[in-house]
């Protein structure tokens, strides 16, 4: 790798200025301070993501969901070969990976999670790079509202040359499709199940169908791509079809174990074994306030993040069996998406056998969901109020919560972000 | 349709294709508020390249990208399934893109006029006015008898009700169809079926059950007032509509207080 140069002085002067207000923003209570400092620094140096990146050993993970927690699987797992930065609150935008990186020392690989919709960009400010393609669905419907789009953007995106390698999901059509002009593409198989995003192909618009074995599109074949990785059933990888690899991780969920199976590609591809990469991905138990348990009022309340459909799908599957109650947050501020209406595409009725309580500023949107999915339910307007009103319908003073983004913020910030 | 002995069937039309914006949930609304009545009902999903039934009697079209409208209008043709059911008296409830190929014409991806299905009297026409996105209120026409209409809506396209439409109403607060006036109503009176269009998510039903009720009465070719009551009145939707409309008429889509400077600074884009 070549060592960095030393950054210009506007460089240096707009990092500087950027870690300046981002801990003036954190003293006041703002938030950790770090996209309104890297604000400020890319104002001041409109090139300086170009500059903090070159030289490094540069991995960007994006995907609708997942993100976060692959970023910080892929930090675990890269830092046993040396040191890494990462944007690991994600902060997911320019001015979050310019934070981050204006903080790490010269030479230290970068795990980064980029916004889907920033990848292109992002791509084009760095020289060379591994991209690991998660997954694509439906997420913020007013913002971005065509998911197909971001698949095109990625599939013109991964041919660049700055892409020196894509690890992708063999089992999500728009994924594939958007993979398939990358130079080299190492395929894993997640046995993703999300479908409702996918039943058109990408590739001329006909039907995919999706069956056990895969998938494939019924008009021009365009089909699953056979992977070199493949996550099994109980969470055991499986390499080049011999291998069996046991994860065993701190986290919870088919989900985790998926991006557990992507970040092992990813790894590999940098030379660092699964059997090194492992113990350190291990150890990875919460990420940004996911999967901790916060205890309010007496209660043992397990926190879990949920943004779309594909998501609530995932974290339905890591709650305790009933009677454990539910508390369920959903906003709708900008960062979520304005239009709720994709409450009515999350199988609500899987809760059915838990009490649920609904909140959150859009808790009476999902309380008519509720209804509808004939799922006990009660509403309450404080994250308080609907933890004591959850609790007092279980046995055992703990109760699990899923959030969507904003709510979810606003939930870490009122039990303390630290663990 | 009033033979009231049998099952009714709420046929959910292509939910991959138009399935966008969570209106299958219209289908679920209308199945179980049949079922809560005691009444008998079958919700059926019908994905694109299957048979469409002719002979349930509620239909739904919901809301999907161009590219995926351009195909399910395909699919249903001028004169498919769809039709005949609506010529034996089949009710249809279409829903933004829904409503759209529902019309004589609606512009494709690339802004050019596709012919529509052609059951309702309206034509969908690019204009350079920016997209339609947020809550959109509307006051119904009174001959349907309702209360304010609450959704969100997000199109592109502006919708001309023809000479012979009926419009489901005026618009208080949002776009709608472009003119002031909102959704689109085909009422023959001559035993065939009602098709209403209208840009209203929510999904619409969930947000308005008596705009449900509405469309169960012509199903059952009945009054709305002679629906049997619901074991449980409408309590989630009656909170949920209060705030709706507090928030439609404010512009506070929120429908909290206030917006913190917090929320200012740290929003993600």
């Amino acid at each position: 790798m070549a060592p960095s140069a030393p950054l210009p002085l506007r460089s240096r002067a707009a990092v500087a200025a950027g870690r300046a207000v981002a801990g003036a923003s954190k003293v006041a209570r703002l938030g950790t301070g770090s996209v309104v400092g890297g604000n400020v620094a890319l104002r001041l140096d409109p090139g300086l993501l170009r500059r903090l990146t070159a030289g490094r050993r540069i991995v960007i993970v994006s995907g609708t969901n997942g993100k976060t927690t692959t970023t910080a699987l892929l930090r675990a797992a890269l830092a046993t070969a040396g040191p890494v930065a990462s944007n690991a609150l994600g902060a997911n935008m320019p001015p979050g990976i310019v934070a981050a990186l204006g903080r790490a020392e010269p030479g230290a690989a970068a795990a980064l999670e980029v916004d889907e919709r920033w990848v292109p960009a992002v791509l084009e400010a760095v020289d060379s790079a591994t991209l690991v393609l998660l997954n694509l669905s439906r997420d913020q419907l007013d913002r971005s509202h065509e998911v197909r789009k971001i698949a095109e953007t990625w599939r013109a995106a991964c041919a660049a040359p700055a892409v020196q390698r894509v690890i992708a999901n063999a089992d999500d059509p728009l994924v594939a499709w958007a993979a398939g002009d990358a130079a080299e593409v190492v395929w894993v198989g997640t046995g993703g199940w999300w479908t409702l995003d996918a039943s058109g192909c990408p590739a001329c618009g006909g039907r995919i169908v999706f069956d056990a074995d895969g998938w494939a599109c019924t008009a021009c074949g365009f089909s699953r791509p056979e992977p070199s990785w493949a996550l099994a059933p109980g969470h055991e990888v499986v390499v080049h079809g011999e291998e069996r690899i046991e994860l065993d991780l701190g986290l919870p969920g088919r989900a985790n174990a998926a991006n557990a199976a992507m970040v092992l590609a990813a790894a590999d591809g940098y030379g660092i074994a699964p059997a090194h990469a492992l113990p350190a991905m291990r150890t990875v138990q919460s990420v940004a306030g996911r999967y901790r348990t916060a205890d309010i009022d007496g209660v043992s309340v397990r926190m879990l993040l949920a943004k779309n459909p594909a998501g609530w799908q995932e974290a339905i599957d890591m709650l305790a069996p009933p009677p454990r109650p539910v508390v369920a947050a959903i906003n709708a501020r900008i960062a979520d998406g304005r239009d709720p209406s994709w409450l009515w595409d999350v199988p609500y009725e899987r809760l059915a056998g838990r009490y649920v309580v609904a909140t959150g500023e859009r808790r009476h949107d999902l309380a008519v969901r509720l209804r509808y999915a004939q799922v006990d339910h009660g509403v309450a307007e404080s994250l308080d109020g609907a933890v004591a009103m959850a609790a007092a319908e279980g046995d055992d003073d703990a109760v699990d919560l899923i959030a969507n983004y904003t709510a979810f913020q606003d939930y870490l910030d009122q039990v303390g972000r630290e663990p | 349709m009033t033979d009231r002995s049998s099952t009714v069937a709420v046929v959910v039309l292509f939910p991959d294709l138009l399935g966008t914006y969570g209106d299958g949930g219209n289908g679920l609304v209308l199945h179980r508020r049949l079922q809560w009545r005691g009444i008998a009902s079958d919700l059926l999903e019908v994905p694109s390249g299957s048979p469409v039934p002719e002979t349930a009697q509620l239909y739904l079209l919901g809301g999907g990208e161009d590219a995926p409208q351009t195909e399910a209008a395909r699919e249903l043709g001028t004169d498919g399934p769809l039709h005949r059911a609506v010529e034996a008296g089949a009710v249809v409830l279409a829903v933004c893109a829904g409503m759209q190929i529902c019309g004589v014409s609606f512009p494709d991806n690339q802004g050019r006029p596709q012919e529509g299905l052609g059951l309702l009297d309206c034509v969908t026409v690019k204009t350079d006015e920016p997209r339609a996105v947020g809550e959109l209120l509307v006051d119904a026409d009174d001959r349907f008898g309702l209360p304010p209409l609450t959704g969100f809506e997000n199109h592109g396209g502006r919708t001309r009700p023809g000479p012979s439409a009926t419009t489901l109403g005026g618009v208080r607060a949002g776009v709608g169809n472009g003119d002031g006036t909102e959704g689109v109503l085909a009422d023959h009176g001559d035993g065939r079926g009602k098709v209403l269009g209208t840009y209203l998510h929510g999904p619409a039903l969930a947000r308005n059950p008596a705009l449900a009720d509405v469309l169960l009465a012509w199903a059952l070719g009945m009054a709305p007032a002679d629906l049997a009551p619901l074991p449980e009145a409408d309590a989630e939707a009656d909170a949920l509509r209060a705030v709706r409309l507090s928030a439609a008429t404010r512009g506070n889509l929120d429908g909290v207080a206030h917006r913190t400077w917090r929320d200012r600074l740290t929003r993600r884009s």
